[in-house]
């Protein structure tokens, strides 16, 4: 609850900063100390177990030891995102300040849908979260692409969103208590009513498509192209995981008990998520699109957890987030630093850039899911998650087949940063001026994958915690 | 627990540290030299662990901390007489592979010995290792060095090459690790020391009395032994082999061949056969037949190849498809003369390759029709090569010969038949290797050879060492067949032989 309250005001203090502040640095400064707060006060909630302010009315909120560590994750991820990137952010454009703002009403609505008891609040955290996305990929006003990126993206998320409600709507006429806790939702016994299975449909294509799951994919690989790439950054990770905890708390806590009729819904979202993810990311030439691909690919792994909803599957997801949001920030923000964008750009990166290299071979390693790097145990955890319906084993082979596919167009960019010669034989370099801090940052977020990827129970165990 | 360093630990550990620290050594001959240390100290090391076999060191030779106690997991190293075998082998390898690589001018030297060094720490692992999940673990991590050492250090056609052989490797072991998962599910669970339970276990214990249908056996077989088979590899998952090996670089084909397809022929020993042992009685005979079906394609393969590397890594298939036959055929003969052979064939495959990497570093051809003559040249290396070749055929009085011998006549008591058709690769391995060695070695002078000197003394005491190790166990095999007969029946009980 404490990250609620602080996100907003840190929100608010942002927009003001704006009004009032000319100093383009300054916004970053205090969203990097906003962030400290709310790692601090998530913490220290996650901690004693009670927050500062007790805003749980009507136990409208349900907060416990998985949604505290998940939310912890999730700002530590935010924090890094700051640091690695909160430069390229003021490049941008214009509004520094403005985009720092709205990045935490973004994660207000993060907390909201991570901790929300009501299908009021859900929806409520889904859009908090997602119009202050609309904006920022619309951000850079005089690009096109980034125009069109927005317009697509608003478009059809306002569809989702409608979708959403009337979800909602029928889940609430159909059940006989007439409740919005998810907890509290009358199913009756046997087959659901028609009523409650639309409602329940309804539901599924508007998380899916807020988790970019195939078929709701489609605007996922031009809007993640189109806006700024530092915001590809930001969405693609924190917000997604977002996304896929609300997925799993709505199905664990309300449709938890009739898990064997929706379940083959679930596994040929994932069937498709997994194919299309994959399948286009091989052949995509420019690393920020096939990262794009990668990301639904990433996200077909994550919707195991929705398959298999038991205790595996929450220490999957919550070692999938950290593990899938790491990487990736630190390979967007490598990304950034570089002029040229197609997987060829990376060629020499070894012999110019040892650092980044490196870094950029260690997120690869763990998105592909190699051992001592975090990838491995959240994969491990979503398969042995997965493995448990004995029936459906042959979804967790078909999940690993895909897993070996994906090493294929993660190791071309390894390939071209080691073992493929530049192409231009001049001496310009391949990538903007790096500082010793950014290095110094990687080098940090690399030793953070590998130690939770030795020792996972350092993320993991804070979810007993309470 | 333990409280101070056991053998299995230090093995793992030595190699790992020195190879991290070989990257922040700018100097290129002091990382070479500090690698050639390290591997020497390992091989003290391990040397010493063989006095220490009898049961009551056992807390020196195994250890198990609590790693991931939510599910069971634990990080558990130690030696049975399999490991210390192949612990023996790779660090026995090693330092040859090292000092023989001393001639050869690799770029960015630091990183080339570095990533040898993390390549031999994660074979150890996966030797010692007694969890399954270590053993997935290191089982990966031998893989990602010698990836990145083939891939940047390599021929022209390295990179697709070597992404063919990751490619191969990673999908079986994904394969192996939706198996491990599965019998994982089904053991029972386990107390830690400070009372906490968890349902299911990790443990090599917990595997071999995990209670699995035999319906479920019959396809967890395969996705365990599709992952070996790659490995080893047995026909048809070889595709990968000839072109990785041709195209590495020859110091890294030495520790994919000589050191690393031993993980697969360990893991169907160790984490195969007990764990599955009604399914792998029932594929016997196809295993088997896939076995002899490689030993002759890649023996035909052999006789009529003109590269040099090729020959030697269809070779390779065919020896390798000689030992899982050995395996499958399941009594203590075969299973013996399997396990000295993994040994004698480490090292004679090793030295082949020191002699094949002379020959390209001295003419810079390694097609055969354009080599001739070299025994005018270098009467020297004339006499280690034609040594090692005969070690190779398995002529009396050489190591092959004591395993090869237990594995055939082991093989003869399970079927005649397969024994028979086996035999013929004796013949063609007799054929492509006098072959090779008459059309190098004799025959007139070609142009590429006229201007070449005999090796030097570095090199003569590298191949002497082969040599000796050759003889030693080809007269005198007892120590090994001693350090393996409990393992070897152990095995065997398993199977209720």
């Amino acid at each position: 609850m404490n990250a609620i309250i602080f996100s907003a005001i840190f929100g608010v203090i942002l927009m003001f900063t704006g009004a009032f502040v000319a100093d383009k640095t300054i916004p970053k400064n205090i969203a990097i100390a906003g962030i400290l707060v709310l790692l601090i006060m998530n913490g220290m909630e996650l901690y004693t177990g009670s927050p500062i302010w007790n805003i749980n009315k009507m136990e409208m909120l349900r907060v416990d030891g998985f949604n505290l560590t998940f939310l912890e994750v999730l700002f530590a991820a935010t924090l890094l995102f700051f640091l690695l990137s909160g430069r390229d952010v003021e490049r941008v454009g214009e509004h520094v300040a403005e985009y720092f703002a709205l990045i935490f009403f973004v994660l207000c609505g993060v907390s909201l849908s991570c901790t929300y008891n009501t299908l009021l609040l859900l929806f409520l955290g889904i859009e908090i979260m997602s119009i202050p996305l609309y904006v920022l990929t619309g951000s850079k006003k005089s690009n096109l692409k980034s125009n069109e990126a927005a317009l697509k993206y608003f478009l059809m998320g306002a569809f989702s969103t409608g979708i959403l409600l009337m979800g909602i709507a029928f889940l609430y006429g159909g059940n006989p208590n007439a409740s919005f806790y998810i907890n509290n939702l009358d199913l009756g016994v046997g087959k659901l009513t028609p009523m409650i299975s639309v409602g329940l449909v309804f539901l599924v294509i508007a998380l899916g498509f807020k988790v970019s799951a195939a078929p709701f994919h489609f605007w996922t690989p031009d809007v993640y192209d189109g806006a700024p790439t530092v915001f590809t950054s930001f969405m693609s990770t924190i917000v997604k995981a977002a996304g896929f905890f609300a997925f799993l708390r709505l199905f664990m806590y309300s449709f938890g008990a009739v898990q064997d009729q929706w379940q083959d819904l679930i596994i040929f979202i994932t069937v498709m998520t997994l194919l299309v993810g994959n399948f286009t990311a091989v052949f995509q030439q420019s690393v920020k699109r096939m990262l794009a691909y990668s990301s639904i690919a990433q996200a077909g792994f994550m919707l195991l957890a929705v398959f298999a909803l038991n205790a595996a599957a929450k220490e999957g997801l919550l070692l999938y987030a950290a593990a899938y949001c790491f990487a990736t920030i630190g390979l967007f923000a490598i990304l950034i630093k570089m002029k040229d964008y197609t997987i060829d750009g990376f060629r020499g990166l070894a012999k110019e850039q040892p650092v980044l290299a490196f870094s950029a071979t260690v997120f690869l390693l763990s998105l592909t899911g190699i051992p001592l790097t975090a990838g491995f145990q959240a994969k491990f955890m979503m398969l042995v998650a997965s493995a448990q319906f004995e029936s459906k084993l042959w979804l967790v082979i078909v999940a690993v087949l895909f897993a070996a596919v994906s090493a294929y167009y993660y190791f071309r960019v390894i390939q071209a940063i080691y073992f493929r010669p530049r192409i231009a034989e001049d001496n310009s370099t391949i990538c903007y001026e790096v500082s010793p801090a950014f290095k110094t940052l990687l080098i940090i977020t690399v030793a953070i994958i590998i130690i939770v990827g030795v020792y996972p129970e350092f993320v993991v165990g804070w979810m007993y915690h309470l | 627990m333990g409280t101070f360093i056991t053998f299995p630990e230090l093995f793992i550990l030595l190699p790992l540290l020195f190879g991290v620290a070989c990257f922040f050594i700018k100097n290129g001959n002091v990382a070479k030299n500090i690698a050639l240390f390290a591997s020497l100290i390992t091989l003290v090391i391990v040397v010493t662990s063989l006095c220490y076999t009898d049961v009551k060191y056992d807390l020196w030779n195994n250890v198990s901390y609590v790693w991931l106690k939510y599910i069971g997991a634990t990080y558990f190293v130690g030696l049975d007489g399999t490991g210390r075998i192949l612990a023996l082998l790779s660090a026995i390898g090693f330092p040859l592979i090292i000092a023989a690589a001393h001639q050869n001018k690799y770029e960015k030297t630091n990183s080339f010995y570095g990533l040898l060094l993390l390549s031999q720490a994660g074979l150890m692992g996966v030797f010692c290792a007694f969890d399954a999940l270590t053993f997935y673990f290191f089982w990966e991590l031998a893989l990602i060095p010698v990836y990145f050492l083939a891939s940047m250090w390599g021929g022209a056609n390295r990179v697709r090459a070597t992404f063919k052989f990751f490619a191969y490797t990673f999908a079986g072991s994904l394969l192996m690790l939706i198996g491990i998962i599965y019998v994982y599910l089904h053991t029972s669970g386990k107390m830690f020391a400070d009372g906490t339970i968890t349902q299911h276990s990790f443990s090599i214990k917990a595997f071999y009395e995990a209670s699995i249908t035999p319906d479920a056996q019959h396809w967890l077989f395969w996705l365990f032994f599709v992952a070996f088979a790659i490995k080893m590899p047995i026909w048809p998952f070889h595709t990968w082999q000839p072109d990785a090996y041709d195209e590495a670089p020859t110091t890294v084909t030495m520790v994919l061949s000589g050191i690393m397809v031993k993980m697969g022929l360990l893991a169907v020993l160790r984490w195969l056969i007990p764990v599955l042992p009604e399914a792998s009685a029932y594929y016997t005979d196809v295993v088997i037949i896939l076995s002899i079906i490689g030993i002759i394609y890649a023996s035909c393969v052999a006789m009529v190849q003109d590269n040099l590397k090729r020959l030697v890594a269809y070779s390779s298939i065919a020896h390798i498809g000689l030992m899982c036959a050995a395996i499958f055929a399941m009594n203590e003969m075969s299973v013996q003369g399997m396990l000295i052979q993994m040994f004698s064939h480490g090292i004679n495959i090793i030295g082949l390759w020191i002699v094949v990497d002379i020959i390209e570093q001295k003419t810079g051809v390694k097609s055969i029709s354009q080599l001739g003559g070299v025994a005018t040249k270098a009467p020297v290396l004339t006499i280690f090569l034609v040594i090692i070749a005969l070690a190779n055929i398995a002529l009396p009085l050489t190591n092959a010969f004591i395993g090869e011998f237990m594995m055939f006549a082991g093989l003869w008591q399970y079927s005649n038949w397969f024994a028979a058709v086996a035999g013929i690769s004796i013949i063609l391995a007799a054929v492509y290797t006098l072959n090779m060695i008459r059309s190098i070695f004799y025959g007139n002078v070609a142009p590429v050879v006229e201007q070449i000197k005999d090796i030097n003394i570095s090199q003569k005491l590298i191949l002497s060492v082969v040599v000796v190790a050759i003889f030693m166990i080809g007269i005198f095999p007892q120590p090994l067949i001693e350090l393996t007969r409990v393992s070897a029946n152990y095995l065997l009980m398993t199977m209720g032989k």
